[in-house]
């Protein structure tokens, strides 16, 4: 027994080390910011190009000599895509590293989970995951960045309209992502006219999902299917499609923007109708555009210092960070004033599209912030009708 | 044996003092938050190592319960029967005086579940289910038992992800606090909850509940029962022939283990205000069963003390993007170092062999 | 159900069968060599398929295939080298949790090697949407590659542990380790060939299936999940069983997507498994005397 009080009386030791050397105090002359990512984990498709973007913002911000002479501290912590974390996180950044603002996190539930948090800790938070929910109701502090998927939708279904298609399937990862996509998509359609013959969610990790289209094929009346997800999956589901001979007009979220995906459904990709921001037409912008420069900027930038593809995932939180860069460099290092300037922001123009946000509209993006894309020869293209 | 359990209850609660005054000493109140969620994935690891170190039976779907526990009680205090009021369940329940109204964030009439209520349904669920599967599942030994329950876990998580009552990929989120007990003159209320006003009472409640789950497992491990279970690890044959019930106590323990686990996912479900579906993930059940092996599955303390402090460092994310790198890292050494758990390691010899090169 | 529907969900089902099943034998020639579930076999596969598509861009694609292969085989003896041969009669949870411990390892490294976005190899015959017709049924011809990879491992190993010594020495400890030891077959070594065996199997399936499924960093986990069902759906330790068994599963599951939602697509596969266990605890073709030979 002796031993086992000398370890209780170690680990103790070792406990207080550890709570003392975590302690630390805000130096003279930093801002901190708090970013909640899923680098790791189901989500980490968009977490690790999430953190990576805020990362180059914040390097840049402080390479230029910070904001009003302030060095910004950006305090990245890893949810693993789960709310617990998330929720941890959330109140450990608020009280104790007293950041003066948090972006992310990465999915959606997460992001309902520390709404409240963010709400009773007075700290802006602005969210990169899509559910219209984190910003309906709208709460004082929390904001979000990627485009409304209601609007997604509605440009969806218009093209529908266009091309007389009226019977559709609807097939949706089961992520957050997906989940409130299919649920804009089946509340959406009837207003449009257009029928919901099935809707299915599948695994985000399936691996194949010819079953799935051999069922929609079997069901004559189905015209176009639209998928929306965020996982390897939709270009699977391409891919199964084009196989089994099914020519069916095939319409994506704005998860699918990012070219990664494009490539691995290769050949099965061409044709694909979906809404996204410019970033992946950045280079065909006519030069007046408003988010012209910034979107190759961003591009180049982002590229050279990563060699990897930019993807509109990562410029969820770049929108993000440069909107907390922005509210510090009029309001300061004050957490109230910082959410009075974010809410403030008005034709900001990001990679998501430009924001004018409104007590009312936290989301700040317009239907014209998606414009309609295709692929062509395994590129991104501006979409110009069938 | 009586004497050195009441010592290490006596000195867990000075442990549970002590972490709150270190906290006031350091000016660091915010380290609570953790340390209360820790506490409760303390409570179900202890519970999963009597029944891995005692009934010697691996569950690798205890995320499972934890999600039974906490997805029905957040469900039923959150989601609003203001529309079915009249039918004849509701009105049964508003009977029994099972419903609370209330209002949400639009104003609108909201009518849930009573916290205590959908607690005690949590808990309920979950020791029938466990009930209903350990019959068949405990008959199966070794890798089929691993299979049995590591498929348990696997469709819980399944139904939750696929069923929007639960809210599929986003989970339960806006759970209001569980009262546990009314405002009494001049003390405030006692609530489950996140808020800051709540933080000292929540840490020290959920470390109450902690100490209260290892004094029930100690008093079972020394009981005529616990003994038995030790048998039954080392083997059930010979339990067998000396006329234990050897299927009944793993039954049991099983429940046991699963009430754990559900009373520890309900009541951390209303200190963070919802639950997500990567609470039921195989990955998280794996979580629990390697942190019991690297406190040792014959070792309370050791499961508890490990099970604590490595969620609690994970909780506040001190290893980054490399948390499971690490996990996976700590996991590999004390199984290969030291198979017994962390705490069985012999510092001093070992030092001594390190530094000084003599025999051990 | 019209009976194109019918044969087009049936290749659905033997496409996923064939991959889960490969993912099984891994698991099953280990367990036999061991007694052990090695529970980071899924990070076989994965590492097969990353290596490769790490190597293509610098030669030919059977040459990556190949280096990969060998490369993962490495790995597996590096593993079972590193973290198993030295440990004294260690009990087979400790090996199981040591495992499943290497495959968070392996997993989490390679997120930090290789970046969590998706990558692929190229179809071995034309492209994703190239089809051959049998009736009115499309197959694209990667599935086929799937399976005919599988029969001819399957073939291969049958051949190996049939006709060569050391093959036979394999399965001699796999019977009775004390009687092989006695009989001077050195079972260490044996384990040791075991993991690399299984980890070769693990990398050429990752290859071969990567065009279809796609490889990242955690794709292992979910396949090692599926494979490990289908093991223990077999019957431990059999590696016809196993091919069958997986084969029974994903029919299962590409019917299943006819009459259930896609959601509850594994919670109706894995409920099936469990009927299964509680009727016959050993598995579908296991029987119970093998199965108490084993300690655990």
């Amino acid at each position: 027994m002796k031993s086992g009080i000398r370890r209780w009386a170690l680990g103790c030791a070792a406990g207080c080390l550890v709570l003392a050397s975590a302690l630390s105090t805000a130096t003279a002359g930093t801002v901190k910011v708090g970013a909640i990512f899923a680098v790791t984990g189901p989500a980490s498709f968009l977490g690790g190009p999430e953190a990576r973007s805020a990362e180059m913002v914040v390097e840049k911000i402080n390479k230029a000599g910070g904001i009003n002479g302030d060095t910004v501290e950006l305090i990245v912590k890893d949810s693993a895509g789960s709310s617990e974390k998330a929720v941890s996180f959330a109140k450990q950044l608020i009280e104790e590293e007293k950041v003066v603002a948090i972006i992310g996190p990465s999915t959606s539930g997460e992001s309902l989970a520390v709404k409240k948090v963010a709400e009773d800790g007075q700290t802006t938070l602005i969210s990169c995951a899509a559910a219209e929910v984190i910003v309906d109701p709208v709460a004082r502090y929390v904001f979000k960045t990627p485009q409304k998927d209601s609007f997604a939708a509605q440009m969806i279904f218009e093209e529908m309209q266009r091309l007389k298609i009226n019977t559709i399937a609807i097939a949706a990862g089961n992520d957050g992502f997906g989940k409130a996509g299919k649920e804009q998509l089946e509340k959406m359609a009837p207003s449009f006219g257009i029928k919901v013959a099935a809707s299915e969610t599948y695994d985000s990790k399936a691996t194949d999902l010819s079953a799935l289209v051999a069922k929609l094929k079997a069901d004559a009346f189905i015209q176009a299917v639209v998928n929306w997800s965020v996982v390897p999956a939709q270009a699977i589901i391409a891919k199964n499609m084009r196989q089994v001979g099914w020519q069916a007009p095939l319409f994506q979220s704005h998860g699918f923007g990012n070219i990664k995906y494009a490539q691995a459904a290769g050949a099965a990709a061409e044709g694909i109708i979906f809404p996204c921001g410019r970033l992946l037409v950045a280079d065909a912008l006519e030069a007046a555009h408003p988010q012209k420069a910034l979107l190759t900027q961003y591009k180049n930038d982002y590229e050279a210092k990563y060699k990897e593809d930019a993807s509109a995932f990562g410029g969820y939180a770049f929108d993000a960070m440069n909107m907390v860069a922005a509210a510090i460099k009029q309001a300061g290092n004050d957490r109230a004033k910082v959410r009075d300037a974010v809410e403030g922001l008005q034709k900001f123009a990001g990679v998501g599209g430009v924001f004018s946000f409104t007590p009312q509209d936290h989301n700040g993006l317009a239907i014209d912030s998606f414009a309609m894309m295709t692929v062509k020869d395994g590129k991104f293209i501006l979409y110009q009708g069938r | 044996m009586l004497t050195r359990k009441n010592y290490s209850l006596a000195g867990l609660c000075l442990a549970t003092v002590g972490l709150h005054l270190l906290t006031v000493l350091a000016d660091a109140p915010f380290y609570l938050t953790q340390l209360t969620m820790a506490a409760y994935y303390g409570l179900v690891i202890i519970g999963l190592g009597v029944l891995m170190g005692y009934a010697g039976q691996i569950s690798i779907g205890h995320a499972g319960f934890f999600a039974i526990g906490g997805y029905v009680s957040a469900a039923l205090t959150t989601r609003n029967l203001a529309p079915f009021e009249a039918s004849w369940p509701v009105r049964l329940l508003d009977g029994l005086g099972l419903l609370v109204p209330g209002q949400d964030v639009y104003g609108a009439h909201l009518l849930t579940v009573s916290p205590w209520a959908a607690c005690g349904c949590a808990v309920t669920a979950a020791a029938v289910i466990a009930l209903i599967i350990g019959v068949p599942v405990l008959k199966l030994k070794g890798h089929y038992l691993a299979m049995a329950t590591l498929g348990f876990g696997t469709i819980i998580y399944r139904i939750l992800l696929a069923s929007p009552y639960f809210g599929e990929a986003d989970g339960i989120s806006e759970t209001p606090g569980f009262t546990l007990l009314p405002a009494l003159g001049s003390w405030g209320p006692l609530v489950i909850s996140g808020d800051v006003e709540h933080r000292v009472a929540n840490f020290y409640l959920a470390w109450g509940v902690l100490i209260v789950g290892a004094w029930l497992l100690l008093n079972l491990i020394g009981s005529r029962v616990g003994r038995a279970l030790r048998s039954l690890h080392s083997s059930e044959e010979a339990a067998e022939a000396s006329g234990v019930d050897t299927a009944r106590f793993k039954l049991q323990v099983f429940i046991l283990s699963a009430v754990y686990a559900a009373v520890a996912g309900a009541l951390l479900t209303h200190f963070n205000g919802g639950i997500g579906p990567s609470e039921a993930s195989v990955m998280k059940s794996v979580r629990y069963v390697a942190l019991v092996a690297v406190g040792g599955m014959t070792n309370l303390w050791g499961a508890l003390i490990m099970g604590v402090g490595l969620t609690f460092l994970s909780l506040r994310g001190v290893f980054g993007a490399f948390d499971d790198a690490v996990f996976g890292l700590i996991l590999i050494f004390v199984m290969l170092f030291a198979p017994d758990g962390i705490l069985s390691l012999r510092l001093k010899p070992l030092l001594r062999r390190m530094f000084l090169g003599g025999p051990s | 159900m019209s009976l194109d529907l019918f044969f087009q969900y049936l290749f659905a089902g033997i496409t996923y069968g064939a991959i889960y099943a490969v993912v099984a034998i891994g698991f099953n020639i280990i367990y036999n060599a061991t007694g052990i579930i090695n529970f980071a076999q899924g990070e076989f596969v994965m590492l097969g398929g990353m290596i490769s598509i790490s190597l293509l861009p610098f030669m030919p694609l059977w040459c990556a295939i190949a280096a990969a292969t060998a490369l993962t085989m490495l790995i597996g003896a590096a593993i079972e080298m590193l973290f198993i041969r030295w440990l004294q009669s260690p009990s087979v949870l400790r090996l199981i949790i040591i495992t499943i411990g290497i495959s968070i390892l392996l997993r989490e490294s390679a997120l930090h090697i290789w970046g969590e976005s998706i990558r692929s190899l190229p179809y071995f015959y034309g492209n994703e949407i190239t089809t051959f017709s049998v009736g009115s049924v499309h197959i694209s011809p990667q599935v086929v590659w799937v399976i005919a990879a599988s029969g001819v491992m399957m073939g291969g190993l049958s051949l190996f542990f049939k006709s060569t010594p050391i093959g036979r020495e394999m399965r001699a400890c796999a019977a009775n380790r004390t009687a092989a030891l006695l009989c001077g077959i050195n079972a260490r070594n044996m384990v040791t060939l075991s993991f690399m065996l299984s980890a070769g199997i693990g990398a050429l399936a990752g290859c071969v299936m990567s065009p279809i499924t796609y490889t990242q960093y955690d794709s292992g986990t979910s396949l090692a999940i599926k494979g490990f069902t289908v093991a223990i759906l077999g019957g431990l330790g059999n590696s016809m069983a196993a091919v069958a068994a997986g084969i029974l599963l994903g029919i299962i599951e590409a019917f299943s997507v006819s009459v259930v939602p896609l959601a509850f697509q594994d919670a109706i596969s894995i409920a099936i498994l469990l009927i299964i266990l509680f009727v016959k605890p050993h598995g579908l073709f296991g029987s119970s005397e093998a199965a108490r030979l084993k300690d655990f």
